[in-house]
């Protein structure tokens, strides 16, 4: 069974010639078929956390440690991690021009499952996924995330997170942006890939909304670089009435 | 339209409108259009057509220097039935009527050919396969000058292919008939060392279209000059180019339209890629709309994908209106970074770096590729671009 666990995790980054602790802290242990969700305020350090552990060059990890099955994911390249398991849905996903979005399922695809889809199968499994998330089959044409809506974006990620299969899933405000319609068929996508049993799920928000579609076991509060507060779905519904005030004026440090 | 330029590079553009004045296109060349390389002075490397070109690396073909050995170039012809093919003298009445020398380099060209090869395509002969001219290099110093010429309603396509190592200046003249349709595909492979200077000069008849296509990898210096001009109306022209430069290599394309004549049409698409240190890649694009030229319909573009720091594009677009009774008049440039961002998000998935480089540049150049029209040069171009893109992450 997979399980990734992050311990005492410091990252920091450069700003205008300084260098910023953003992660302060971090632990967290995330098992296969677990679901938990991660909130707290703008600016705390959600996806300072996420992009840390898909291993964005801007964010540099100064203490602690993250393995996923004992392995070492921070000796890792980026690539590795995603061969290894991990995906990171984005909160602002890249546009990346001449490039298809077909061709780039497939070349990703082929990476992450080491060896190339066979094409029937492989088309046939593109279409149903793409239909089931309501896209229109023209994306497949199109370039990846090129002109793309918010929502169709969030779209494109969960599509990938579909066909791709990682063991433990990253998913960094993938309900922001999106009306009641779309929020429903991203939810009922990640669904599907719990339901298989076989991904750990970091979800990442700000909103308690997405709650509603996607049940947590547990539930972090974060603020201030670090979880301040960990509990069940039960803590969801404190944050839904009370907000995070408690949190920033205690957890919040410069 | 700059996006996320490079460090050290530049995208600057003009449009003009200008009712009357002298065309600024022709004035800022430091000297006016002549056959004679005693016209033009030797340049010193600030005149406005030099002013991005290393000259030191010319290897004296700037400033009389260089001196044509026995062995410069050997130049292959192989035609298709329906297409004749000569090797002329200088006193040819049919060289140098495409247009006339408009640097030091081509003028030198000009006076120092001793042979010319001249292509000719009947009257009504339409080619079922391209004529392909093998220029390869045997190390030396040559000048040359060929001559394609279609008569009224010809049909062809023609690949010059340019190998080895040289120094070579020439002027490559194409005359369109009425109605002709006429491919021609340069290709620079050239080996490292090479220098090479041309001015591709098209007079396109009425309604007839000329495409050129320019695809420049090899070299260490290439610096052309495709030029047209209309000579009826209805004449169009579509001018593609693409450049991969490397390391140390200085690649210039100089493109000149001159809407000389009523209701044609061009249409300029130049897409380039760039990578290692000193990669230079330069692209000036001047389209003149002249006052006669009503019902003029003209676009271009440049766009350059800097792969790694160290490289530099200069690109300038520049286009003049003398008329306002025109369809259509456009020019972009975009020079921008295969940046972090995209590395990152492609490699989340999975995709190895290079590999992930390379998904981004086919992707860059697939659309222009498709245009060429020549099989085998679109396959041998997408290899070429493997083999750049595996050699650079070696
Ligand atoms: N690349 C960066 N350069 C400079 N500062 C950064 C960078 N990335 C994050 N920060 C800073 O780190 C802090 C945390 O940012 P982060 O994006 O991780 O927060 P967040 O919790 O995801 O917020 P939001 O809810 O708005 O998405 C912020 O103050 C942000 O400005
Ligand atoms: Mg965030």
């Amino acid at each position: 069974m997979a399980t990734l666990e992050i311990r005492d995790l410091h990252v920091t980054v450069e700003a205008d010639n300084a260098t910023k602790e953003i992660l302060k802290g971090v632990d967290l242990t995330v098992k296969q078929g677990e679901t938990h969700a991660i909130m707290g305020p703008n600016g705390s350090g959600k996806s300072t956390l996420a992009y840390s552990l898909a291993g964005h060059p801007k964010y540099t990890v100064t203490g602690g440690t993250v393995t996923l099955d004992g392995e070492d994911v921070l000796a890792m390249s980026v690539d590795e991690r995603a061969r290894a398991g991990l995906f990171l849905a984005m909160q602002y996903p890249v546009e990346v021009p001449g490039v298809s979005v077909s061709n780039f399922l497939r070349t990703a695809a082929t990476a992450v499952r080491g060896e190339a889809p066979k094409l029937r199968t492989w088309v046939k499994e593109v279409r149903e996924a793409m239909e089931r998330l309501h896209m229109d089959p023209s994306f497949a044409e199109r370039n990846v995330n090129e002109g793309f809506s918010g929502g169709e974006k969030k779209r494109h990620e969960i599509l990938q997170l579909e066909l791709l299969k990682p063991r433990i899933a990253i998913l960094d405000e993938t309900d922001s942006g999106l009306d009641v319609d779309a929020l429903r068929v991203v939810s009922e996508g990640v669904n599907r890939v719990r339901e298989t049993g076989e991904v750990g799920t970091l979800l990442i928000t700000h909103y308690t909304r997405i709650l509603r579609y996607i049940k947590p076991d547990h539930v972090h509060v974060f603020a201030g670089g670090r979880i301040v507060e960990s509990g069940g779905p039960e803590l969801a519904d404190k944050l839904e009435n009370e907000g995070y005030e408690a949190y920033v004026k205690g957890g919040a440090s410069a | 339209m700059a996006e996320n330029i490079p460090v050290g590079s530049t995208t600057s553009g003009a449009i003009a409108v200008a009712a009357e004045a002298k065309s600024t296109v022709a004035t800022r060349m430091s000297a006016p259009p002549s056959f004679d390389v005693a016209d033009f002075p030797v340049p010193h490397g600030r005149e406005e057509e030099w002013r991005f070109t290393p000259l030191e690396r010319l290897r004296g073909l700037h400033d009389g220097t260089a001196v044509a050995t026995g062995e410069g170039v050997k130049v292959t012809v192989e035609a298709p039935e329906g297409a004749v093919v000569e090797t002329v003298g200088r006193d040819d009445a049919r060289l140098g009527r495409a247009g006339t020398p408009v640097d030091r380099v081509a003028a030198q060209a000009y006076s120092s050919f001793e042979k010319a090869s001249v292509v000719t395509v009947p009257k009504e002969t339409v080619l079922s396969e391209p004529i392909r001219i093998a220029v390869h290099g045997q190390g030396g110093v040559a000048f040359g000058h060929q001559v394609i010429e279609l008569g009224d309603f010809a049909e062809a396509v023609v690949v010059i292919d340019h190998t080895g190592d040289a120094v070579l200046a020439a002027n490559v003249d194409y005359i369109l008939g009425d109605g002709a349709k006429l491919t021609v595909v340069s290709v620079q492979d050239w080996d490292d060392q090479a220098v090479h200077a041309a001015q591709h000069n098209a007079l396109v008849g009425r309604d007839a279209s000329f495409k050129s296509v320019v695809v420049t990898f090899g070299g260490d210096l290439v610096r052309l000059h495709p030029r047209v001009t209309y000579t009826g109306p209805g004449g169009e022209a579509e001018l593609i180019g693409l450049y991969f430069t490397d390391a140390g290599q200085h690649q210039e394309h100089r493109l000149f339209v001159d809407h000389n004549v009523p209701h044609c049409k061009s249409n300029v698409v130049y897409k380039g890629a760039l990578q290692g240190d000193e990669a230079h890649a330069v692209w000036i694009g001047d389209v003149l709309i002249e006052a006669r030229a009503e019902g003029t319909d003209t676009y271009e573009m440049n766009r350059n994908l800097v792969l790694t720091d160290g490289a530099r594009v200069d690109s300038v677009p520049n286009l003049e209106i003398e008329t306002g009774e025109i369809v259509g008049a456009g020019h972009a440039s975009a020079t921008g970074r295969f940046d972090d961002e995209q590395l990152f998000y492609l490699m989340a998935r999975g995709i190895p770096e290079h590999e992930a480089r390379r998904l981004v540049v086919r992707g860059f150049f697939a659309e222009l590729v498709q245009q060429i029209g020549v099989e085998d040069i679109e396959e041998r171009l997408i290899a070429k671009i493997e083999q750049e893109l595996e050699a650079s992450v070696a």
